[in-house]
């Protein structure tokens, strides 16, 4: 088993379906790269690790490069067949506290696939806002006040933050689509250089919902187009997954209790509109109505 | 082959001989020379199975270190000053994973304010983290003591800090003897670790520990690094034998008054000690901290002069604290005088003005000294 034996996630986590489809999908050649967060606090703990790959953990912000390191010894020792370098990171690690790494190591174009777990905010430390948080939402650091109505920052696009280093592979995926990650992953190895994926994670403890609905959750995001569905080779766009028929936002942020109270706050309408906005945008952007 | 170089380039080819595997800096100075001579010899091809990598940040420098050496690579990095305390996270993490990196440290003052210039309030911030520290007194030793470090650090699995002034050492040009490539690989060899990241046999590094496992970590740290004073004897001794002597974690001349000081400083003192008929200490390994040598050679003294420069602000000298320690119970009378911080010159005359303040009783438990008055600095 690559990864599971006894990780001590929240139930409905989505973190241990994207790692588990990663890992199989590259058939347990990996050398993983994991910073602080969640899916470390899971997995790592001394004498019950789950990871049944080799596996190393060195600060919150280092990921990206603890990777190059790795990279370049295979590649100085002859053990580059071994396995692919693999990052796995959550959204705080990956778009704040160690974006300028992960840009550096973007940059040089070191042969590693990185991995974003996107679950909207800190949820180790108790759902405090990351760059990640979308306009609105509440966190413990963005709470919904009578006054200011949660987050009022849109998400930082971590999408255009990677192509704008020129390297060869760029994608999004959702643990709603399990068979799209795993072939993501695949085709990611097939580059030689840096690669990015960024992956939809929802969250039932830090949004606040069933922890039966992790999936549902996570397709409404794609159903709405606040989470598109993307792929990128060499900079260009190479495939979409289009979306039949394009729901109103509303419907994805009713089932989240981070919302709740944009539907009673005298600003919260604005703040749908703003993100129904956002949605069209992305629609346009990438092409997604079918 | 006798050469006369700087000392960057003392380091820098040193650096060449023991083979290292992966390559990782970022600019700084009085350090930046060091990882230019390894990147020119890097463009000419002159580094096998070596993989120079140009980071963002001291940080990025030494966190690539910690995955190349988690992966069964030698590891180099150079650095001094801010750039060392931005590295100090993953240091003391490396510390803590067992990570064998040796890191060089040009000496340098921190901020603010602002200087480029030499003292050891730098490395000794780190004094407490895990990594072995050395200290330097010419470049012809500094040359000689990274195939040594390499050898401690791999024997160990501690990370290794190689200090040396900042420009008093790196920019001067002396006349070094420098290696050969059959005695660093007749005396070091290839790197090998029991324990690395591997897909054949696969661990997991850096777990977290809860308390009922953490303390037995540190627990085994310390122990680990109180037993490396008999590995850095071995592979001090060890050196003797084929190459020059330096003497042992301390190198000490007796006297009825003993100074006593660390890197490039001693050298000076040394002088002032001859002239004056005293005894001298030279502090090689300030951790793991030879507390017994020291207390050994200088229980018996009347006097100890200890020159510092860095300080532990709100209470004294860092090295002064130390040697107190080691001292305790015994009977010498103890000074100490902060030196030098900041590139500021230490000359002979300085040193004689503080042991004749302790020979005439004028000393107290510690001073500054070779202050200005301080309207003279203010504009």
């Amino acid at each position: 088993m690559y990864f599971g034996k006894g990780h001590s996630a929240c139930y409905g986590c989505p973190l241990p379906i994207a790692v588990r489809n990663v890992l199989e999908a590259l058939e347990g050649k990996c050398f993983v790269v994991n910073p602080t967060g969640c899916l470390e606090i899971i997995s790592s703990q001394y004498g019950k690790s789950a990871w049944g790959v080799p596996y190393i953990h060195s600060t919150f912000e280092n990921a990206p490069s603890v990777a190059s390191g790795i990279a370049a010894a295979l590649e100085v020792l002859g053990r580059e067949d071994e396995g692919h370098v693999v990052v796995f990171a959550g959204d705080g690690a990956t778009a704040d506290i160690g974006v300028g790494y992960l840009s550096s190591m973007l940059h040089r174009n070191d042969n590693v696939l990185y991995i974003c777990l996107d679950n909207e905010a800190y949820m180790n430390t108790g759902n405090q806002q990351s760059s990640q948080t979308p306009f609105g939402a509440h966190t413990t650091t963005t709470p919904a006040g009578r006054v200011i109505p949660g987050k009022v920052l849109r998400r930082k696009d971590m999408v255009a933050f990677a192509l704008a280093h020129g390297i060869p592979y760029v994608a999004t995926a959702s643990v709603a689509f399990p068979r799209d990650l795993r072939r993501k992953a695949k085709r990611a190895v097939e580059f030689r250089g840096a690669k990015y994926i960024h992956v939809h994670c929802p969250c039932p403890t830090g949004w606040y919902f069933d922890p039966s609905k992790t999936i549902q959750v996570a397709k409404l995001a794609y159903e709405t187009a606040l989470f598109p569905i993307v792929e990128f080779e060499y900079g260009r766009l190479v495939r979409v997954r289009k979306i039949k028929k394009r729901k109103p936002v509303e419907e994805y942020l009713k089932v989240q209790g981070r919302f709740r109270h944009l539907f009673k706050h005298p600003e919260g309408s604005k703040i749908i509109a703003e993100l129904q906005r956002i949605a069209d945008e992305n629609a346009v952007r990438y092409g997604l109505d079918a | 082959m006798r050469k006369v170089v700087r000392g960057f380039y003392a380091i820098a080819y040193a650096v060449k001989l023991c083979r290292p595997n992966v390559i990782c800096a970022y600019p700084i100075t009085p350090q930046t020379e060091i990882v230019e001579n390894l990147a020119e010899m890097y463009a000419n091809g002159e580094l096998e199975n070596c993989k120079y990598i140009t980071a963002e940040s001291e940080f990025e420098a030494a966190s690539i270190l910690v995955g190349a050496s988690a992966a069964g690579a030698r590891t180099f990095t150079a650095t001094c000053s801010q750039g060392l305390i931005l590295m100090s996270e993953v240091l003391l993490n490396a510390a803590g994973m067992r990570l064998p990196i040796v890191i060089v440290n040009t000496n340098r003052a921190l901020s603010a304010p602002l200087s480029i210039w030499p003292d050891l309030q730098d490395s000794m911030l780190l004094r407490d983290g895990g990594i072995i520290q050395i200290y330097i007194e010419d470049n012809q030793e500094a040359h000689e003591m990274i195939p040594q470090a390499y050898k401690i650090a791999e024997s160990t699995m501690f990370p290794i800090m190689v200090c040396m002034d900042g420009f008093k050492l790196t920019h001067a040009y002396e006349p070094v003897d420098l290696l050969d490539q059959e005695t660093v690989d007749n005396f070091l060899p290839p790197y090998d670790p029991p324990i690395k990241l591997s897909v054949k046999n696969p661990l997991t590094f850096g777990s977290y520990a809860p308390p009922d496992c953490y303390m037995e970590f540190r627990y085994k740290m310390h122990k680990d690094m109180i037993n490396a004073k008999k590995t850095i004897e071995k592979v001090f001794r060890e050196w003797a034998e084929i190459k020059n002597d330096w003497g042992g974690m301390i190198e000490y001349k007796e006297g009825r008054t003993v100074l006593v000081a660390l890197g490039s400083l001693i050298s000076t003192i040394k002088e002032v000690a001859k002239e004056m008929g005293l005894g001298y200490l030279k502090v090689r390994t300030y951790r793991p901290f030879p507390a017994e040598e020291i207390r050994e050679v200088l229980k018996d003294c009347d006097n100890v002069i200890v020159f510092d420069r860095a300080v532990s602000f709100g209470y004294e000298g860092v090295l002064t604290i130390d040697i107190r320690n080691a001292l305790y119970g015994e009977s010498p009378d103890i000074y100490s005088f902060i030196v030098g911080l900041g590139g500021r010159d230490v000359p002979k005359t300085l040193i004689e003005k503080c042991v004749s303040k302790v020979m005439s009783g004028k000393a107290k438990r510690y001073s500054f000294e070779g202050l200005k008055e301080f309207e003279e600095v203010l504009y």
